[in-house]
């Protein structure tokens, strides 16, 4: 009975730590949207821009993965 | 997850679902991962970034020695159609001077020409004026004659005596009148 | 720990196994026979670590054997990853950092590789190992860390104090400045490691549910597409852990943006 409230516990947790991925989503789109914006005011200038956007897009989406890492912890480490 | 009980390797039967947790088997991966990269970074050093940067020089040279031999060629060009401008200027220059040279020819020959046949036309001209009062002297005189021949025959005809020389007064006062 | 007493995901209610297991594909075992995986087995992981690196010297040194003035098709991919790194690590580190292009090259060129190659059907990314892209990290942020004092000795340090700012709040941007520094090998690592992990999970799990004869159309033309997807991922890391390896470097070789 206790090891399956632990289960349930675990991945009911893992299911919330996927939660963090919206944020990662929402932190990339919001990234990719601006550089966009911004690339079609200043084409010309888009292209040097272009390792800036992927480091940003990589930061954002670094703390989504940390997300993803913990449910994936409760699920099978934990 | 539990089938992994059923896993040969034998980590895998007290170890988590998740491989990558499983800390026994890092020290395999690790020691194999810097085998890699040493390979890796041995083959890439010793022949593949030489022989790369060898090729991109060479291009790069070539390149630089193409570009200058094709402004060479250009100059060359640019010399070879001056020459030709200077050339067909020359000509051009010579041709209009010839032609010029000519029009004085054909225009003095035409003056000398159109001044003969000015003075040809001139005395023409004066000859037949000459002429033509030698035949109108003659009518006049003609005339003359016919009108005092005529008055001298009315006279007579109508009875007078005509003295020749009155009536050639008298003709000749009304032909002036 | 997932004890005895856990319900198999893999059995549904009728006693049927639904064959979705997303973790098996990262399981290492021997190549040859059966039995403990010690540090020097030659396990499926020395396969996919060798194949990497057979794919590496066929693109790079078979690919440029010619070494004609101009390329073929294979010299000009060589020729292109060589200018695409170079260009990077120029950039990005300035003139000083070139010389370490050597390095940043054969980090890019096993992270790609082993990424793509990973992409293949039953083949073994070793990529999603945390093992593999741990060690990548922490080689970079050592080389950068002792790299950052060999040079500017303790000017290094440096970074962590931001001069631009009002005095008052360098204490506690300093603090900050340091344990985002320390996180850089957390978040390098665990990127790349998870991003392959995720993919290729997810994959499974899909191709999982082709089992249902119902849904298999669906899942069949959802798997063509997250595998073009995945590609584009697997590209993508490699990208990025290269350029962050690059701004890392920045740090120790180039002047202070900080």
């Amino acid at each position: 009975m206790e090891g399956e409230l632990a289960q349930m516990g675990k991945f009911i947790g893992a299911g919330l730590a996927t939660i963090g991925l919206g944020g990662a989503g929402i932190g990339v789109g919001n990234i990719a949207g601006n550089f966009l914006s911004g690339a079609l005011r200043n084409p010309s200038a888009a292209p040097g821009q272009m390792a800036n956007l992927f480091v940003g897009i990589a930061f954002a989406e670094a703390l989504g993965i940390f997300s993803f890492l913990i449910a994936l912890l409760l699920m099978f480490a934990v | 997850m539990a089938t992994e009980a059923t896993e040969a390797a034998g980590h895998a039967a007290e170890a988590s679902g998740m491989p990558q947790l499983d800390f026994a088997l890092w020290p395999h991966q690790i020691f194999w991962l810097l085998v890699t990269l040493v390979a890796i970074y041995l083959l890439l050093t010793r022949i593949a970034l030489p022989r790369i940067s060898s090729v991109l020089a060479d291009r790069k040279g070539a390149i630089t020695n193409d570009i200058a031999a094709a402004e060479e060629l250009k100059q060359k060009a640019l010399r070879a159609e001056k020459a030709y401008n200077d050339a067909l200027a020359q000509a051009r220059a010579e041709a209009a001077k010839i032609v010029a040279e000519a029009r004085a020819e054909i225009q003095k020959d035409l003056d000398a020409a159109t001044a003969r046949a000015d003075s040809e036309i001139a005395a023409k001209a004066t000859q037949s004026e000459g002429r033509i009062a030698e035949i109108r002297d003659g009518a006049l005189e003609a005339v003359t004659e016919v009108a005092k021949d005529t008055a001298k025959e009315i006279v007579a005809a109508l009875g007078g005596k005509a003295d020749a020389r009155s009536v050639t007064a008298a003709v000749n006062a009304r032909l002036k009148g | 720990m997932a004890g005895e007493a856990v319900v198999p995901l893999t059995e549904d209610v009728d006693g049927q196994m639904f064959h979705i297991d997303p973790m098996h594909q990262f399981q290492i075992h021997p190549l040859f026979g059966e039995g403990e995986v010690h540090w020097y087995t030659v396990s499926n992981v020395t396969l996919w670590l060798a194949i990497t690196v057979l794919v590496i010297a066929a693109i790079l040194i078979f690919g440029t054997r010619r070494r004609a003035m101009i390329p073929s098709r294979s010299q000009s991919v060589a020729e292109l990853i060589y200018g695409f790194i170079h260009n990077m690590v120029e950039e990005v580190t300035g003139h000083d950092g070139v010389k370490y292009f050597p390095y940043v090259l054969t980090l890019f060129l096993f992270v790609l590789f082993a990424n793509v190659l990973g992409l293949i059907p039953t083949s073994f990314t070793t990529t999603s190992h945390f093992a593999v892209t741990v060690t990548l990290a922490l080689m970079v942020f050592l080389g950068v860390t002792l790299l950052g004092l060999y040079r500017k000795g303790l000017g290094f340090l440096s970074m962590f104090w931001v001069s631009s700012a009002p005095l008052a709040i360098r204490p506690i941007l300093a603090i900050i400045e340091v344990i985002s520094y320390f996180v850089r090998p957390v978040s390098h690592s665990i990127r790349l490691g998870g991003n392959m992990m995720a993919g290729h999970a997810v994959m499974k799990v899909i191709a999982g549910f082709a089992t249902m004869a119902v849904v298999s159309p669906v899942v069949v033309g959802s798997i063509a597409l997250i595998y073009g997807l995945e590609t584009l991922v697997a590209v993508v890391q490699a990208y990025v852990f290269t350029i962050l390896t690059c701004v890392y470097l920045r740090d120790a070789v180039g002047d202070n943006h900080h």
